[in-house]
């Protein structure tokens, strides 16, 4: 069973969010996402300054298996990208919830964040796969 | 219920991530394609292929069935244990499958068929058969276990007794020598040195155990494909079948055109397809980020300054190399460039023979 963090809000795409202390949200894909995928070798991410709406797609995560394009769980403007991601793909794999984060966004909505699922509704998501 | 083979305990062991593969459980990986990957081009890893179908001819026409069956001519193999990669065509010249004959003796030959097309392979051979004296003998109580790398044959001679050492000191490659219990050949699907090892069931899980301890790392169909692509192999289902003839499928070496009156099956059918023409299978490298997936299209233009088109019949990200690899069956005119449709672009890709790594290295 994939391990789901409970302090993170997810949405049923598989993405996460975890509220960083400036007020913005770091994104990245689940544990269960990155397992379903496999081997991850290219990571697109999308540019520092870019906007990125709630449901849309904003990144592509790429394995051995598939591309597999990542939506924004919430909009905003995006502050970081997670560079070791260039070079060091496999992360998302190793590290779903750390070290393969994908990028930094500062929402422009808070009351979007209300739609996602707590760590139980997404484990209910799971078990409806 | 799916077919299992007698080795699914060990892969459960390993923490193996099973599939689905044509009706048969079998390990996609043990945690990482990618490590798998590596451990074959670097090291010494294994596979499960039990699957596989061993097939004995047998009889005082076996050779005479083969030359029939067969495109490539099993009257080249003279000396006993040595083997032979072609295709069996239907009457139109397409593939119904590739496969390894093996000669043991003139009146016993073995032939190893995909595990896909194991039933239609045996309807066919059962059929085309008649009127031979030929007896056709599967083999199911037979595992195989592939043990492939750099270090694979000192990793196995560990495992191996003292006869069945002797039996292969020297062995060159594409042989295969009964030694013991053990069927063991120098073939493989990866592009690397080692051993196909046919062994009997009851003692298959001992075997696969003796390897791990020795060091041999369990690889599962991940890294099997991305090997046998990165080697320029065909993957029966992807790159050819009975729609596509063996020229259209960089199969041309295979095909034993001499002595002319060997009347194989096909052979009219292919000589016509190779006076008209026909498409042919490319190797494609591509080193912007992106991976080409099998279906998706090519374009280019040729010296006329007509577009023209083709499809990719595998694709994959290349471990050893670090970009995108694909095979390609397209027209003829095709030049040192193309363009791949991937997700609503055209990427611009290099178009050379399609072999990507051997013994580790590149090869283009």
């Amino acid at each position: 069973m994939s391990n789901i963090p409970t302090e993170l809000r997810y949405a049923s795409s598989h993405e996460w969010i975890r509220k960083e202390e400036d007020g913005s949200y770091t994104v990245g894909i689940s544990e269960h996402a990155q397992e379903l995928l496999g081997d991850m070798v290219f990571i697109e991410l999308p540019d520092v300054g870019d906007t990125v709406t709630a449901g849309e797609d904003c990144a592509v995560a790429e394995s051995v298996k598939a591309a597999s394009d990542i939506y924004a769980p919430i909009s905003g403007e995006v502050l970081a990208v997670n560079e070791a991601l260039e070079d060091s793909p496999e992360l998302v794999n190793s590290d779903a919830f750390g070290d393969g984060w994908f990028f930094r966004v500062m929402p422009s909505d808070t009351a979007e964040i209300e739609n996602l699922l707590d760590a139980e509704g997404y484990q209910a998501v799971i078990d409806e796969e | 219920m799916a077919n299992k083979t007698v080795l699914f305990n060990k892969h459960l062991e390993s923490d193996a991530k099973m599939v689905d593969f044509h009706g048969w459980d079998m390990p996609l990986n043990y945690g990482s394609q990618i490590e798998e990957h590596h451990a074959v081009r670097q090291d010494a890893g294994m596979f499960d292929v039990s699957h596989m179908t061993v097939v004995d001819v047998t009889g005082t026409d076996a050779c005479a069935f083969l030359r029939k069956l067969l495109a490539n001519d099993v009257a080249k193999l003279k000396i006993p244990g040595k083997a032979l990669y072609g295709g069996m065509l239907d009457y139109n010249a397409g593939v119904i499958d590739d496969l390894i004959t093996y000669y043991l003796t003139d009146t016993h030959y073995r032939i190893v068929v995909n595990s896909a097309t194991r039933e239609k392979d045996l309807a066919w051979i059962a059929q085309e058969v008649k009127g031979f004296d030929v007896v056709i003998t599967e083999r199911p109580e037979l595992a195989m276990i592939a043990v492939q790398g750099p270090n694979a044959k000192v990793k196995a001679a560990s495992v191996f007794n003292t006869n069945q050492n002797a039996a292969v000191e020297g062995m060159k490659p594409f042989f295969g020598v009964q030694a013991d219990s053990l069927f063991i050949a120098t073939t493989g699907y990866t592009g690397e040195t080692g051993y196909e090892i046919i062994v009997p069931e009851a003692e298959a899980e001992a075997l696969w155990q003796a390897l791990l301890e020795a060091g041999v790392k369990p690889c599962g169909l991940g890294a099997r494909d991305t090997l046998r692509l990165e080697a320029g192999m065909n993957l029966y289902g992807l790159d050819m079948d009975e729609s596509v003839n063996p020229l259209a499928a960089n199969m041309g070496w295979t095909i034993a055109w001499e002595p002319e009156d060997r009347n194989f099956n096909g052979r009219e059918a292919l000589a016509a397809i190779k006076a008209a023409g026909t498409e042919k299978l490319v190797g494609l490298i591509m080193e912007a980020k992106g991976v080409i997936r099998p279906g998706m299209s090519i374009f280019f233009t040729d010296s006329e300054g007509n577009e023209q088109q083709g499809i990719i019949t595998s694709g994959t990200f290349s471990p050893t190399l670090g970009y995108s690899i694909a095979m390609a069956r397209v027209p003829r005119s095709i030049g040192d460039t193309a363009e791949v449709e991937i997700r609503k672009k055209r990427v611009a890709v290099k178009v050379i023979k399609p072999s990507f790594v051997r013994n580790g290295k590149q090869v283009f």
